[in-house]
């Protein structure tokens, strides 16, 4: 009955345990952002496009090293960014279908690059299909230290530019009249979300990543109107959604991390869809309720009046 | 020598169906919804499997095409809930997508569906699961494929008019009295079968490539629905062959590959497009000055 609880004592669960948590941390507060930007499926594009930059950082190097593969997902992400920016401003083609296109073109790519590292049957290619789901057991040492140190410094810009962030998030016209780099602060944030997909790629992976940074703000808001408030909730519940995702993933042996982390996130969602204190739907039925019986009060105290005459 | 023939038709097919749907989609600035319904019908086709036991056809398709639905339904709703369209599209699709994964994950030793499967079909081996049809060894998937072809190619010949007033005037649509709602959940569906069909010979990632890569190079080539309509298509059974050729050469995945070639025909729309291509463009602006 206990015995899962038997994880927590390896240490090295304890470390994964730690970067997976930390993971979701800054990805719900950078997702906050994102969602207030109306971006929320670039981190999907994202996700998708770095597929190619780690295969290409992996034929490369010829090593499984999540620092190569940052730097390659690094610059796949930015390019895909540019990408659908330039197709998006220069082109008739529209956000989504720009967003579609470099996504599905970014991961067409990155598969027959992996299939090609597969055939090839050169060492150690093994467990690079795991980049798609996400694998957190497969983490060794060095992986969670990078891990680590990239959410840390993560969160630690969203809480020196939080003011920035939140200016453009909301008003990026008054921003630009006052004269902030907008389009400067506009590029790092896309940085930062590109940062945070490929630290979470051998966690979660690239299929999935994108729910890390949505669902945890989606849900936040559901909660409060406060920017501040949000972007702390959404890092709890991210939190939570990765622990929990790894905690279940290291218990159950197969399976892939990824999906576990989106289950429970998605589950705090719905928690949130019922139960948020205005938005939720709870709320909502007993405020119809409230406004049916208030209704039904006055429409029937005439109805007596008129009665009594 | 047959075999080739054969995974070269399935995928043309598949690209054939999804180019007719996706041309719609980008239309309607829904490119992103056809993503969410190619990922979320994943665990409606396991389910069906897990409850038939089977591969047989109709009732993954069934079971799919409900669930995709059930997508467009949840989007809609959270969205009139006040949540913002794209991430409601995000949080929908990515817990159905991970349900599905986790079946496929947990049921892997009693059904031979696997996550390289799901993620990028197993077309090469298409010609080797036949069924019988008046005596000829017919693959299934192929046949299946025709047929989610010739439904959607009927639907969409049937209701041109309407689909194509839905799609660029909505208030128009509504004026006339034609009822959008229904026209928007039949578009849905058809999206829904064809991604199924699909499903086993590209998987569900790449069946987003194939709706909206060869319909937005179509966009950018001409200005009719009819002809953008037949050039994605058209570009759709070109990106398959070549791709197969590719992937024949490169000795990697077909799928990626046929995503991979209609990206290039992409580029080379986005370049040299009389009207929108990017190279014309500037010595149009350019022109001006020179006079």
């Amino acid at each position: 009955m206990f015995q899962w609880l038997e994880v927590f004592r390896d240490p090295n669960t304890q470390w994964i345990l730690a970067a997976c948590s930390l993971l979701g941390l800054s990805s719900g507060v950078l997702g906050s952002f994102a969602y207030l930007r109306k971006q929320s499926l670039m981190g999907d594009a994202l996700a998708h496009a770095a597929l190619p930059g780690v295969c290409i950082a992996f034929m490369l190097t010829g090593v499984k090293s999540i620092l190569y593969f940052l730097i390659g997902a690094g610059i796949a992400g930015v390019i895909a960014t540019f990408g659908i920016g330039y197709l998006t401003r220069n082109t008739r083609i529209k956000q989504d279908t720009a967003l579609g296109l470099v996504l599905s073109l970014f991961f067409g790519i990155g598969i027959v690059l992996l299939t090609r590292i597969q055939h090839s049957g050169s060492g150690n290619q093994s467990g690079l299909d795991k980049f798609l789901f996400g694998q957190a057991a497969s983490l060794v040492r060095s992986d969670v230290a990078v891990m680590i140190t990239m959410s840390a410094f993560l969160l630690a810009v969203c809480f020196m530019l939080f003011k920035e962030f939140k200016l453009i998030s909301f008003d990026p016209g008054f921003a630009r009249g006052i004269g902030y780099p907008v389009a400067l602060l506009e590029q790092l944030l896309m940085f930062l979300l590109v940062v945070a997909v490929v630290v979470g790629i051998q966690a979660v992976g690239v299929v999935l990543m994108a729910a890390l940074l949505i669902t945890p703000a989606v849900s936040a808001r559901y909660w409060t109107d406060r920017l501040g408030v949000m972007a702390v909730l959404s890092g709890i519940f991210g939190a939570f959604s990765g622990a929990a995702g790894t905690l279940l993933s290291t218990a159950a042996n197969h399976l892939p991390t990824g999906p576990l982390c989106v289950l429970a996130a998605t589950f705090l969602f719905i928690v949130s869809v019922l139960a948020g204190p205005k938005r939720g739907m709870l709320a909502k039925a007993r405020l119809r309720m409230a406004a049916r019986r208030e209704l039904g009060k006055k429409q029937s105290v005439p109805a007596a009046e008129g009665g009594g005459a | 020598m047959m075999s080739h023939i054969i995974i070269m038709a399935t995928g043309a097919l598949a690209a054939a169906v999804c180019a007719l749907l996706g041309c719609f989609l980008i239309l309607r600035r829904m490119a992103m919804i056809g993503d969410a319904i190619s990922h979320s019908v994943l665990p409606g086709i396991v389910i069906a499997f897990l409850l038939s036991g089977s591969r047989d056809s109709l009732l993954m398709m069934f079971g799919a095409s409900v669930i995709g639905l059930l997508t467009v339904f949840f989007i809609q709703m959270f969205r009139q809930g006040g949540v913002q369209s794209d991430a409601s599209i995000g949080v929908v699709f990515t817990s159905l997508f991970a349900v599905g994964v986790i079946l496929v994950s947990l049921y892997t030793r009693r059904i031979d569906l696997d996550l390289d499967c799901v993620l990028y079909g197993e077309i090469a081996y298409v010609p080797f699961q036949t069924i019988d049809l008046f005596g000829f060894g017919v693959p299934k998937a192929t046949f299946g494929l025709a047929l989610t072809f010739l439904v959607c190619a009927v639907v969409v010949g049937l209701f041109y008019k309407q689909f194509k007033i839905c799609s660029f005037d909505p208030a128009l649509a509504a004026a006339l009295g034609i009822p959008a709602a229904f026209f928007h959940y039949l578009l849905m569906g058809l999206v829904s079968l064809a991604t199924v069909s699909s499903f086993e010979s590209v998987g569900a990632i790449l069946v987003v490539g194939m709706l909206v890569v060869p319909a937005a190079a179509a966009y950018l080539l001409v200005e009719s629905l009819a002809k953008m309509i037949g050039l994605a298509m058209l570009l759709g059974v070109l990106s398959s062959v070549f791709g197969y050729g590719l992937a024949y050469v490169l000795d990697a995945s077909i799928a990626g590959s046929m995503i991979a070639v209609s990206g290039i025909f992409f580029l080379a729309a986005l370049m040299f497009s009389p009207a929108h291509g990017v190279l014309l463009r500037k010595r149009r602006l350019q022109r001006p000055a020179e006079g």
